[in-house]
């Protein structure tokens, strides 16, 4: 489809960027005093931009501007995703302590364009356009991560991702190019059949192509050995820019990851149900098992040892990509449908563990775990909630958590026997993260007494906590609407075939 | 009938829970009564369940089913047969009582008591169960109030018990959902517990698992899951801890109820739908029901914590329902001319599930009556308390009779049909195992002596009798004690007829007519 023609498909994509500019002049003009208000601006047109894409027809599917993006039912559920994490981690921004002391119109502005950097990445299907797109979610990261100035902390986790996102993006590029250099050209559709018809005595050049561009990817999702930089990062970045990273960008590479994994080394099945192939010689999926195991075993070993609620969180986040991972190599619909189903679930538990580290460090001003003794008692709307979220993100019944890692673990039972070790690995994982998100429900209640005078978090802080908090509860006992939703988006585009 | 009797005997613990929520917390009184009132309801249905039970009727009654989740297959769907109904009605009894058990219970009593009724519920849930998703999720959802229980309100060494209780039991679990969903692929996506004891035999034959062959894999997976509840050795070792460090109450409801889960497990799941795995597994079940049952004696002589004595005995005695279990493959001409010692087996498991349940809720209660009093369980640290404290001695006695296997009281007549039931077959692992008896008997003794015979401890002239609420919570039990030692068929009546019927599904296993 043309450049005029498209436009009307982009319609969401536009309204954002819009609110980005908007945000930025806006933020020229308004007095210091009422700074704040441009949170309420961002979290309006983020609304409208997802009323815009909730009107757009759920079935469309070609590539728009000469075949750089496209559109389907995959990128629309990601679109969704990365509007809704936005706008909480927006009202989470206008509700923490942290950026009182800065003045945040600009920050919401990135927020958007954020938005706007993660819809290209889940909906590219060119190399340049998802190097580019890349590129503007990592570049808006690293000032998102800094943007306490005042603060050395904030600045050594910008300095740090900046330096090792440079050097990620390097090898990407260089994988890139060697996949253009092969097939001698960019397009993702068209890669499929270029790769497939290079035959013998190429696996090497593939093989190698692989692993640099994993780097890239690996980067963004914190896939073990790709994660160094997670920990400081989340430590430093304010809170919620720390709850974004772990959740937003992460969904975006993992739709970028699956979208180009199917469509340059797999055979391109449209997602109908029919089980894919993986294309001969290249052993892409291996290196993706292995990923996931090495992920999340290196994820919870370390997060065992955290002190701090925000490094806990950044590990056990390393964990969860390393979960997702598990379905990516399965190659089946039911993969795709239990990494998408997950993510949502993922959303909610990670943002409201998130925002509840926020509540805490509002009141309480500590970040130190054993600092949360007796806040159970202190607080039970906070320990209530927290305790959710801890065995949501552990995976205990009757929780959102255990529907999510139920249908991965199915996805790989399903998938064959060369997954059951990746399911007994994921399993005995889940085992091990109890022990460190159990110890934060332990210290919250199994500390401490009942106090005369109860906090109770008011206002936007409880809605908030009410908004991540009962779907999480929710999902876990009706999650059919939900489970029809993700099942109706399985879909790409592969014309190309 | 229209009644839907057994979704009301799982929600109303749960209605329970949420009426204490909104009690005022300082009503502590009326916190407790309305969850004796909850749960003395639910033993009312209980009652009515008994009476209504068709107990020549094959397969499960007053079922509910009702859709869950259709884009996974996933139904709510509820049952009872022979197996599970003498687990509801100890579940029932056991959790009424303990809310008498935990009156004094001062510290954030309205947490307590809606944690417990939470419990109660998914221990209903996990009996009545027929999907096995929703099974798994009762499992599951079980664990968070009990790791709360022992957690916030058990002794000195409560925080690690609760995470080492937690940490096993979810190991246990893992594995098991990895089998059920095993089951689910190989058996046409269906968590249907009825349809898999059909389907499962089969299905599972073309199943494997790195060469080996994927029933055994799925068996042990399942097993291993169980095996943990109710705990087989080695994976026991949680277990005399989390019943030490918890409360009275809760010590009686692990005891009591969920070790039991393990063994009902194992009879609901391993042994109709994978019959192949049982028989294969039959041997080395009786040998570990052996270890438990030397090993956990043993353990328990040495014991001088009267409380840790009380959770080995458990171990021992979980021990008599592994045998009787592995009694399921006594067939064919080896073993008499048909399957009578795997019915007396069986029967005698079930039996003996039921009777440990009453009998070590007994032995718990009792052992919190002294602690209350003294504030220590050392065995040695009493003596002579027979002529201060008649009544209680006396009750003792019969609970510790009853441990031991007295002939007239119930643990004797299921501990002799778990051992009918296996001699045919293991005669050497019995013959040894009968020396468990004798151990059994040894620590009972024993610690009787220490406590109760002997000259008066001085520091112990006022000891206070047992009190009027405390006979309370032990007179149903030691009455259900004493009337199935004499008279056991009511109980036999109901589950033979679900009995025989499991042990002719495992014995449709073309292993074992092959000997």
């Amino acid at each position: 489809m043309g450049n005029i023609q498209s436009i009307s498909y982009f319609i969401p994509e536009l309204i954002v960027t819009a609110v980005v500019l908007v945000a930025v002049v806006v933020d020229l003009i308004v007095s210091e005093r009422n700074v704040h208000r441009i949170g309420y601006l961002v979290i309006g047109g983020l609304a409208i931009a997802s009323f815009a894409l909730w009107l757009s027809p759920p079935e469309e599917s070609s590539t728009l501007f000469l075949g750089t993006i496209v559109i389907d039912p995959f990128s629309r559920i990601f679109k969704f995703v990365f509007l809704l994490a936005t706008i909480v981690v927006v009202m989470m921004s206008m509700n923490t302590d942290e950026l009182k002391s800065v003045r945040t119109g600009e920050y919401y502005a990135l927020m958007a364009a954020m938005v706007l950097g993660m819809s290209l990445m889940a909906s590219s299907v060119d190399l340049i356009m998802i190097y580019l797109s890349i590129e503007l979610v990592s570049i808006v990261s690293f000032i998102l991560a800094g943007y306490l100035r005042a603060q050395v902390r904030s600045n050594e986790a910008a300095l740090k991702y900046v330096i090792y996102g440079a050097f990620s993006s390097g090898l990407m590029l260089y994988g890139l190019s060697l996949l253009y250099g092969l097939t001698g050209t960019t397009k993702l559709l068209e890669l499929g059949s270029a790769v497939a018809a290079l035959g013998p005595g190429s696996e090497l050049a593939l093989t190698v192509a692989t692993i640099l561009i994993m780097a890239g990817f690996g980067y963004k999702v914190a896939v073990v050995p790709f994660h160094f930089w997670t920990p400081d990062v989340y430590e430093g970045a304010p809170t919620p820019v720390t709850a974004y990273l772990s959740v937003a960008p992460k969904a975006a590479g993992f739709a970028l990851l699956i979208r180009f994994f199917n469509s340059v080394f797999g055979t391109g099945q449209p997602l109908n149900g029919a089980a894919w192939e993986a294309i001969e010689g290249v052993p892409w999926q291996a290196i993706l098992m292995m990923l996931a195991a090495i992920t999340m075993t290196v994820g919870n070993l370390i997060a065992i040892q955290q002190d701090n609620i925000k490094r806990l969180l950044a590990y056990s986040s390393i964990a969860h990509a390393g979960y997702i991972l598990m379905a990516v190599p399965v190659l089946s619909q039911d993969g795709i449908y239990a990494v998408i189903f997950y993510i949502i679930v993922y959303l909610f538990m990670q943002l409201g563990a998130f925002f509840l580290a926020i509540v805490v460090s509002n009141r309480y001003d500590t970040e130190t775990i054993d600092d949360y003794s007796g806040i159970g008692w202190k607080s039970p709307y906070l320990g209530f909630f927290m305790a959710i979220f801890m065995f949501s993100l552990t995976g205990i019944p009757p929780t959102a958590g255990f529907i999510g890692k139920m249908y991965l673990f199915a996805a790989l039972i399903n998938g064959g026997s060369q997954f059951y070790w990746l399911a007994i690995v994921g399993v005995l994982n889940s085992v091990i993260s109890l022990y460190y998100y159990m110890r934060i429900v332990k210290v919250m209640y199994f500390e401490g007494e009942r106090e005369k005078n109860l906090y109770r978090p008011a206002g936007a802080s409880a809605a908030i906590i009410l908004a991540t908090g009962i779907p999480s509860i929710f999902f876990g006992i009706r999650w059919s609407f939900l489970a029809d939703w993700v099942n109706s988006s399985l879909k790409f585009f592969v014309s190309g075939f | 009938m229209s009644f839907n009797i057994l979704s009301w005997l799982v929600w109303l613990p749960v209605a329970g829970a949420i009426t204490i929520l909104f009690v005022p917390r300082d009503k502590a009184d009326i916190i407790k009564w309305v969850a004796a009132g909850f749960t003395g309801l639910q033993v009312i249905l209980t009652v009515v369940l008994w009476m209504n039970f068709n107990k020549d009727h094959v397969g499960f009654q007053f079922m509910e089913k009702a859709s869950w989740i259709p884009s996974f297959n996933i139904s709510y769907m509820l049952g009872v047969d022979g197996l599970s109904i003498p687990m509801v009605v100890l579940t029932a009894l056991l959790s009424f009582l303990c809310i008498f058990v935990s009156w004094k219970i001062d510290k954030a009593p309205k947490g307590y008591f809606s944690l417990f009724l939470l419990l109660d519920a998914g221990m209903m849930g996990v009996f009545l169960a027929l999907d096995f998703f929703l099974f798994y999720i009762f499992w599951e959802v079980m664990l968070l109030p009990m790791y709360f229980l022992i957690g916030m309100w058990g002794g000195p060494q409560r925080e690690y018990a609760a995470i080492k209780f937690f940490l096993y039991t979810l190991f246990g679990s893992v594995l098991m959902l990895i089998a059920i969903l095993a089951l689910y692929f190989s058996c046409g996506r269906t968590f249907n517990m009825i349809e898999l004891v059909e389907i499962a035999p089969t299905a599972l034959g073309t199943l494997s698992w790195w060469g080996f062959s994927g029933l055994k894999v799925v068996w042990l997976l399942l097993f291993i899951g169980f095996a943990i509840k109710v705990p087989i050795f080695p994976f026991h070792t949680w277990l005399p801890l989390a019943h030490v460090e918890a409360p009275t109450a809760v010590s009686v409801i692990l005891a009591g109820v969920l070790l039991k889960m393990g063994a009902y497990g194992m009879l609901r799941i391993n042994f109709p739908m994978i019959p192949d795995g049982t028989v294969w597994f039959a041997g080395a079940l009786a040998v570990l029901a052996l270890i438990n049952v030397i090993w956990g004696a043993l353990c328990a002589l040495a014991q001088t914590d009267l409380k840790k004595m009380v959770a080995y005995s458990s171990i021992n005695h979980m021990g008599y329902v592994m045998l009787g279990m592995a009694a399921v493959v006594a067939s064919g001409t080896q073993h008499g001319s048909n399957s009578a010692a795997a019915q007396l087996g069986m029967n005698g498991a079930v039996l003996q599930m039921f009777n440990h349940g009453t009998i070590t809720a007994m032995l718990f209660i009792l052992v919190g009556v002294v602690y209350d009093r003294t504030h220590h369980r050392n065995i040695d640290g009493f003596g002579g308390l027979a002529s201060k404290t008649p009544i209680y001695a006396g009750v003792v006695a019969l609970a510790w009779f009853a441990g031991l296997g007295l002939p007239g009281l119930s643990g004797f007549i299921s501990e002799a049909m778990c051992f009918l039931g296996a001699f045919p077959v293991y005669r050497t692992i019995v013959m040894i195992s009968t020396l468990g008896i004798l151990l059994n008997a040894a620590y009972f003794l024993w610690s009787y002596q220490r406590i109760f015979l002997g000259k008066l401890n001085e520091k112990y002239a006022n000891l206070e009798e047992i009190n009027g609420r405390e006979l309370f919570t032990l007179v149903p039990l030691a009455i259900l004690v004493i009337l199935l030692g004499v008279y056991p068929s009511p109980m036999i009546d109901v589950m033979k007829t679900t009995m025989a019927h499991i042990v002719e599904l495992v014995q449709v296993s073309p292993l074992l007519n092959v000997n």
